[in-house]
């Protein structure tokens, strides 16, 4: 078919009502503006951006539509307010490299902020010196998908959150990287949800942080060097699954902070040197199985008001200490995992230890009380007196001991 | 000197001494490889040994090489040498032999695991110098001892009673005084105490490699910045050294001033 | 020679020199004698460097002795007790102290002469103290010194080592050494000796020679004049 005839197609189709028209925005196009393309667009219809650095301020997109960027495909909000703000159903964007959002202390301006939407898609952009990444409120079956949040901040007021979520349902999150930012993901309020194969990293707060959230998944994400790791709160039926929490260090850092959670699974996680690898705050009807603790400070404190929490077929490998509670009383089960300070015998061969394993250390009773002891870490002396409290416990709660400790580490 | 060295060295490589401790080092090794089949937590475990087994054996030998060698250290007194010479020839004729037998006793386990082949070999490394300078310090302890009580029995009792301070005594009374006085500020005293123990100071070596994430925990601006960064190795060590050359000049002085 | 002046000595409560002084110059045999705990052996220590005087110094050709080690290659040294590594060979004990010396040794005929060739390269922990003994002495008269100090050098040895070891000191002593030795066998000494330095409770009661101490005290032989002091 020759050029002609293929153009003359073309244009044929666009006549057509109904079936979408593609415009292109470059310098040196008839539209050399996005807010003029996104404004002579019809519902349906595709914008194709190409290479070149346009500026976009506060540009509210309000019918259903495409745009594309090429690569190379700038949008600099001028650090004055939002850039892109969707505010209506099936809006997708995608490709595009989006700056200079503004910044504001009463107002959270984002690069891409989405309201009261259905069926948005936010794909493969690349977010930098932006107050908020993606913004989203009340928006439902939607996708952010391959997107690239990058900021530079290094104190909490600096910046707000990479990926932000109030209010939202059925979204699916998905290789996303968000870094420098104040809390990598950030959901309120959001149900229904799946967060999968996020890298979040480098975070001033929190890798991802949620409250209110119910009926979520979180699987296969790696929270890495944030200042405070993860932080999940009051929300209910959640799975996390196989994701990666690795090097959370400092004071109030966790690579897993659960307070108030209820009914959820945790399974197949990797914590790796973290201050904290879990802390459970009164959280209850918790599932744990088959998740590695390795390396960590303390693999997994509890405190306060936790019950009928559930820990089996987890690796304890390596870490300082393995469980810490604050207390003497026990509501939780510790059966079956792999601990690898463990020395007991299985002469019964049925590849549990014979002994049973005692995971709270008279040591990390008294470093909870006096936090400058922890210098004495495996001294002579203090394997003399943990050796004396697992004879007979004065301290720990008596009754938290795994009595079927596997003899070898779970796959 | 490098010859008092080199006869006291060659001495004792080949009493039988050495060679148990060599041996126990080699079966040590290889046991726990074979048991582990990782060369991480085989490091692990010989940390915890090292820094309590290398100060018992430097001094047990120290003083037992001491009082054995009594009458040849006159010998050598009756020879125009300097006594400074001979003592210090002497000390570096047991702790290199002592440290040796460490070194190879462990090392070659760890060849024969492909130790140049894995990450481990800095902890490895790691784990060879705070023996070492272990042996060095006790060694040179013991002897102090030794020069200052003429008595056998007496000496060895007190040169067991000082690596009992050491490894345990010490870490009592600092964990007690700190939960006496739990209330007041503590980062700078719990630092400090530790860095008046060889033994802890080694401990610390161990720490900075296994439980950074524990350490880091803590909110004290001093341990944040002692064990955030590379200074907590840099100085350990250097604090180190100066336990190997404080009783070494002690040592050196007080045999200056000694009748044999 | 070897001037002593005034060299005092006590270990605690305990004076074992009180401000002793003297002289040796020319080359001859001197036994330092007195009853036990007279302070003989502490004496040659402290010639020798080994033991620190409390006061007082000793010059050794005009020079004081403390705190210099150089002046030691001019002595030979017996000690009382010879023990040495158990795990070197006789034959590497001899070379080492020629090593450490740094001085030229004639070993050989020593060997030879105490016949310890069968030995040299049996370890020192398994040699007998006779044997030991015998190592002790070649090592000490391998050397060309013009001084030779020997603290009771009979010990162990059997009766044809001795005479082997009493020719030794008289070659020594023809050719100008001064000998300076300590002995509990009389016989030897009054054999052997030129002058006799007589040590009692921390004072030298007696200088000089066999025959002046016999006129002393008034006795024939030298074990009688000893008593005649020790029980007046």
């Amino acid at each position: 078919m020759s050029t002609r005839a293929f153009m003359a197609l073309f244009w044929l189709m666009a006549w057509i009502p109904g079936i979408s028209t593609e415009i292109t925005v470059c310098d040196e196009c008839s539209i050399s503006s996005i807010a003029v393309a996104v404004e002579e667009a019809n519902a349906g219809d595709t914008i194709r951006v190409s290479a070149g650095h346009y500026t976009v301020e506060n540009l509210g997109i309000t019918k259903p539509m495409t745009l594309i960027g090429e690569p190379g495909a700038i949008l600099d909000g001028a650090n004055t307010s939002y850039v892109l703000r969707l505010l209506s159903d099936s809006i997708t964007i995608a490709g595009f490299e989006i700056t200079n959002s503004g910044r504001s202390y009463t107002k959270d301006y984002a690069a891409i902020y989405v309201y009261d939407s259905k069926m948005v898609q936010v794909i493969e952009n690349t977010v930098h010196d932006s107050f908020f990444g993606i913004l989203m409120e009340k928006a439902t079956q939607s996708v952010i998908r391959g997107n690239k949040v990058m900021g530079t901040a290094t104190r909490e007021d600096q910046s707000g959150n990479g990926i932000h979520l109030w209010h939202c349902e059925e979204i699916e999150i998905t290789n996303n990287e968000v870094f420098g930012m104040r809390d990598g993901i950030y959901l309120e309020f959001v149900d229904e949800s799946r967060i999968s194969r996020n890298y979040s990293h480098n975070n001033v707060r929190y890798g991802l942080h949620f409250m209110f959230s119910n009926h979520d998944t979180y699987t296969d994400n790696t929270f890495q060097h944030n200042g405070a790791g993860v932080a999940v709160m009051f929300s209910k039926w959640i799975r996390m699954e196989r994701n990666r929490f690795e090097e959370n260090w400092g004071t109030a850092s966790y690579g897993l902070l659960l307070k108030e959670i209820y009914d959820g699974e945790v399974l197949d996680n990797t914590f790796t040197e973290n201050t904290l690898g879990i802390f459970v705050d009164g959280s209850a009807r918790v599932n744990y199985s088959h998740n590695n603790f390795l390396q960590n400070g303390w693999a997994v404190k509890v405190s306060g008001g936790c019950y009928a929490n559930v820990f089996t077929g987890n690796n304890f490998i390596g870490n300082s200490f393995d469980i810490s509670y604050n207390s003497r009383m026990n509501d939780n089960t510790f059966n079956g995992n792999f601990w690898s300070s463990y020395s007991g015998y299985d002469l019964d061969k049925n590849g549990m230890g014979d002994v049973p394993y005692r995971p709270v250390k008279l040591f990390s009773y008294i470093v909870n009380r006096t936090p400058e002891t922890i210098v004495l870490l495996r001294s002579l002396f203090v394997d003399m007196i943990n050796f004396s409290e697992k004879v007979s416990p004065a301290f720990t709660p008596d009754d938290l001991i795994d009595d079927s400790p596997s003899m070898k580490r779970f796959k | 000197m490098i010859k008092i060295l080199k006869y006291s060295f060659s001495d004792l490589m080949r009493s039988r001494w050495s060679f148990i401790y060599l041996g126990f080092y080699l079966i040590l090794g290889f046991v726990l490889l074979f048991l582990n089949n990782d060369l991480s937590k085989g490091i692990i475990t010989l940390m915890n040994v090292i820094v309590v087994l290398t100060p018992m054996i430097g001094t047990i030998f120290g003083v037992m090489y001491f009082y054995n060698s009594r009458e040849f250290t006159e010998l050598l007194l009756a020879q125009p040498v300097k006594r400074s010479v001979i003592f210090l020839g002497q000390y570096l004729g047991i702790s290199l032999s002592l440290s040796l037998s460490l070194i190879i006793g462990l090392g070659l386990p760890f060849l024969a695991y492909g130790i140049f082949r894995s990450g481990e070999i800095a902890n490895f490394i790691m784990l060879l110098i705070s023996g070492t300078c272990l042996t060095f310090i006790f060694v040179a302890l013991s002897i102090n001892i030794a020069l200052f009580n003429s008595n056998k029995i007496k000496g060895f009792g007190y040169a067991i009673l000082m690596w009992l301070f050491f490894a345990v005594i010490y870490d009592a009374l600092i964990l007690l005084s700190m939960i006496v006085f739990e209330d007041y500020p503590l980062d700078n005293y719990a630092l400090v105490a530790s860095f008046l123990n060889p033994i802890d100071l080694s401990r610390i070596l161990i720490l900075l490699k296994l439980d950074i994430s524990a350490l880091l925990g803590y909110t004290g601006a001093l341990f944040q910045r002692f064990f955030g960064t590379s200074s907590g190795l840099l100085y350990s060590l250097l604090m180190l050294t100066c336990w190997v050359a404080i009783p070494v000049m002690l040592l050196l002085n007080r045999s200056r001033s000694k009748d044999f | 020679m070897i001037a002593v002046k005034n060299i005092r000595k006590s270990y605690g409560r305990l004076t074992v020199l009180n401000d002793i002084s003297f002289d040796v110059s020319g080359g001859g045999i001197y036994a330092v004698l007195g009853p036990n705990g007279s302070g003989k052996t502490t004496f040659l220590k402290i010639l020798l460097g080994m033991v620190i005087p409390d006061g007082g110094k000793v010059l050794f050709q005009g020079q004081d002795i403390s705190r210099s080690h150089g002046y030691r290659t001019q002595i030979g040294y017996l000690p009382q007790i010879a023990r040495f590594p158990d795990n070197l060979s006789v034959s590497e004990i001899i070379h080492m102290i020629a090593d450490i010396r740094n001085q030229p040794s004639k070993p050989e005929p020593l060997i030879a002469l105490f016949g310890l060739d069968k030995f040299m390269d049996k370890k020192l922990g398994n040699l007998s103290g006779g044997t030991r003994q015998k190592v002790n002495i070649v090592l000490t008269f391998m050397f060309d010194t013009p001084v030779i100090v020997l603290d009771e050098p009979t010990a162990g040895l059997d009766p044809v080592s001795l005479i082997k070891l009493k020719e030794l000191i008289n070659t020594a002593k023809s050719s100008g050494k001064i000998v300076l030795i300590t002995s509990h066998i009389m016989s030897l000494v009054e054999e052997l000796s030129d002058e006799i330095i007589f040590l009692l409770e921390g004072d030298i009661y007696f200088k000089g020679a066999l025959s002046e101490l016999k006129i002393k005290t008034g006795s024939n032989d030298l074990e009688h004049s000893i008593a005649a002091i020790l029980e007046p």
